[in-house]
């Protein structure tokens, strides 16, 4: 459904915009219809530029992101298809008016001729879908809502719509860890419908719990991606399997990190292109074959 | 012992009354120890850790004193308490992304920190420390923005610690940090303590994961009280508490998978603090709550060292 192909990002920096800076490399990835693919990398890995240009937010470079074979085109059509849900569910909201303002919005600019009653009956049954309880939450100000609460309400504004596929940067950074796994089983629950989920995020542990696929960015580039429990069960590229050792686990002790000394990856960053290890298991390192 | 806190209440003034933020805190801390302090947000944590230091003017110390290595600390007068704040007890605040001054080289804002303090620099100790970081010795020579976050933090740290307090707060140092720089912070901390720059730590955080690696004791509060207090492998093997119990099933590990294991949340939210209700705070979210929880369940010291504040437990 989503196809990332050959993705080039070039930020101009600088003052006068004299410089450029490459925030993502060349890279492909895919996301099929009811699956759940995280994008993990650490800051600067260029992991929220990705989601922002498949939301047609910044324009590509170079390269092509299509889903179901249309171009990105920033416009109604697109973003009936297409949604994001962001990291600040505090900040997404007008504070002056009612939280629910959210979906009276959706209905002025893409179903004005749906009729009062039963666009109120579709937004309850849409804020049911998120597991909120729309007597409590509709009529209330941002302010009287949980941040957990706020942004299930952005998931179920974007269900309102003929979603395909949903955008999730960072969306559980914010939560408190009570209700941060509510907002993870509910993006679980939305796959089984048919809906394809990019999650990006850095945290490994929260990828690994809901993600069928992982794609690992540094630097802009993708050095290891495949199917999760592969990744994660037996990392090839040695920044993975630095990035897992420093994961905290709660009943074990901190892995020593493996060296990486002998390793050239830090040097030369990008190896020019992805070797396919195992079916489906990709990963980008000169020195697989000696490992 | 190090750290002696007795019936602590800190209130916040709001137009809407006074919100009891901190309610009732009894807790004490030994001699180099490291204590992990966790909770939601909106919990106390972060008031607790502040008003040790009385960083804050909207806080109003309502009751209870505080005893560091055998003298009471004066957190209800700020004049006093100009003695002991960055000399006694010294605090890494939630923001020190923003906290150096952008407009001077770090090594300049550090001396002129320094001579407003009246210490004069010791460029070979500092040095030292910059090592023990890991932070290059020519970052003092750079401005705060040619830094990246982790080495922004890791700066801070040393600036916060650099007149050796007996105390040291860290306020979620790391939460917006990846995980690598989040291990080279954490193994930063417990190098200060080692080369005795601080003596006792209180480590605030909401990640009981990575608590878990760095602090000998932690305490989990809710709604403004103590919930349980334990030996860091004792809280995350055996917690007796309902509320931590359900906290440490919510985390996501490496290795839980939501196909082969559902993780639940804690349904519900903590009561609201302007006007807390009687009893046990968690009770309306507590699966074991009983007729008794209707009355406050006092911290009860269950093993050594191990107090919980349930009637269940």
């Amino acid at each position: 459904m989503l196809k990332v192909d050959n993705v080039t990002k070039v930020y101009k920096v600088g003052t006068f915009g004299g410089k450029t800076m490459t925030a993502v490399d060349a890279v492909s990835f895919d996301v099929r219809p009811g699956e759940v693919v995280s994008l993990i990398g650490e800051s600067g890995s260029g992991k929220s530029t990705l989601g922002k240009m498949i939301l047609g937010l910044v324009p590509i470079t170079s390269g092509s992101i299509t889903v179901d074979g249309v171009a990105v085109k920033p416009g109604k059509e697109y973003y009936r298809s297409v949604q994001g849900v962001f990291q600040d569910p505090f900040s997404c909201y007008n504070p002056v008016f009612k939280a629910d303002r959210v979906f009276q919005l959706i209905k002025e600019s893409y179903y004005p001729a749906v009729p009062a009653a039963e666009w109120t009956e579709r937004v309850r049954s849409a804020i049911r879908d998120v597991r909120l309880n729309p007597d409590e939450v509709l009529g209330k100000f941002p302010h009287q809502l949980s941040g957990g609460q706020l942004q299930r309400l952005l998931i179920a504004r974007a269900l309102l719509l003929d979603l395909k596929l949903l955008i999730a940067d960072e969306i559980t950074s914010m939560l408190d860890a009570s209700t941060r796994i509510d907002v993870l089983n509910l993006l679980a629950e939305l796959k089984a419908r048919g809906l394809g989920v990019l999650y990006v995020t850095h945290d490994l542990s929260l990828g690994h719990y809901l993600a069928e696929r992982t794609v690992v960015l540094r630097h802009g580039t993708v050095v290891e991606m495949g199917v999760t429990a592969k990744v994660f069960d037996d990392p090839l590229h040695p920044y993975t399997r630095q990035l897992l050792s420093a994961v905290p686990r709660l009943h074990a002790p901190w892995e020593e990190a493996a060296p990486v000394g002998s390793c050239l990856y830090h040097e030369r960053g990008g190896t020019g292109g992805l070797l396919e290890a195992d079916p489906g298991h990709f990963v980008a390192c000169a020195q697989l074959s000696n490992c | 012992m190090s750290l002696r806190v007795n019936d602590l209440r800190v209130h916040y003034r709001t137009l809407r009354g006074e919100v009891k933020a901190l309610d009732g805190v009894s807790f004490t801390m030994a001699d180099g120890e490291i204590l992990g302090l966790a909770g939601e947000s909106g919990c106390g944590k972060t008031t607790l850790g502040k008003s040790l230091i009385r960083m804050d003017g909207r806080m109003r110390h309502a009751g209870g004193t505080v005893e560091l290595d055998g003298r009471d600390l004066p957190i209800g007068d700020d004049k006093a308490m100009i003695a002991f704040r960055f000399h006694e007890v010294s605090l890494i605040p939630q923001y020190s992304m923003s906290a150096m001054n952008p407009t001077r080289r770090i090594g300049r804002m550090v001396a002129e920190l320094l001579r407003s303090r009246g210490v004069p620099l010791d460029v070979k100790e500092l040095e030292s420390r910059l090592d023990l970081v890991g932070l290059p010795r020519e970052v003092l020579n750079r401005y705060p923005i040619e830094l990246s976050g982790g080495m922004k933090q890791r700066m801070v740290m040393v600036i916060s610690t650099l007149l050796d307090p007996s105390l040291l707060i860290a306020d979620e140092i790391t939460s917006a940090l990846d995980v690598s720089t989040q291990q080279a912070v954490a193994k930063a901390l417990l190098g200060f303590r080692e080369s005795g720059y601080v003596k006792s730590m209180i480590f605030i955080t909401h990640d009981l994961a990575l608590t878990s690696h760095i602090a000998d004791t932690i305490m989990v509060m809710y709604a403004g009280r103590l919930a349980e207090k334990a030996p860091s492998n004792k809280l995350t093997k055996a917690p007796r508490h309902p509320y931590t119990r359900l906290l440490i099933n919510s985390l996501p590990e490496i290795g839980v998978r939501h196909q082969d294991r559902m993780l639940k949340g804690i349904p519900g939210s903590p009561p609201s603090l302007l006007d807390p209700p009687r009893g046990c705070r968690f009770r309306d979210r507590c699966p074991m709550a009983g007729e008794e929880c209707a009355e406050d369940p006092p911290p009860v010291e269950i093993e050594p060292n191990h107090f919980v504040a349930c009637w269940k437990a």
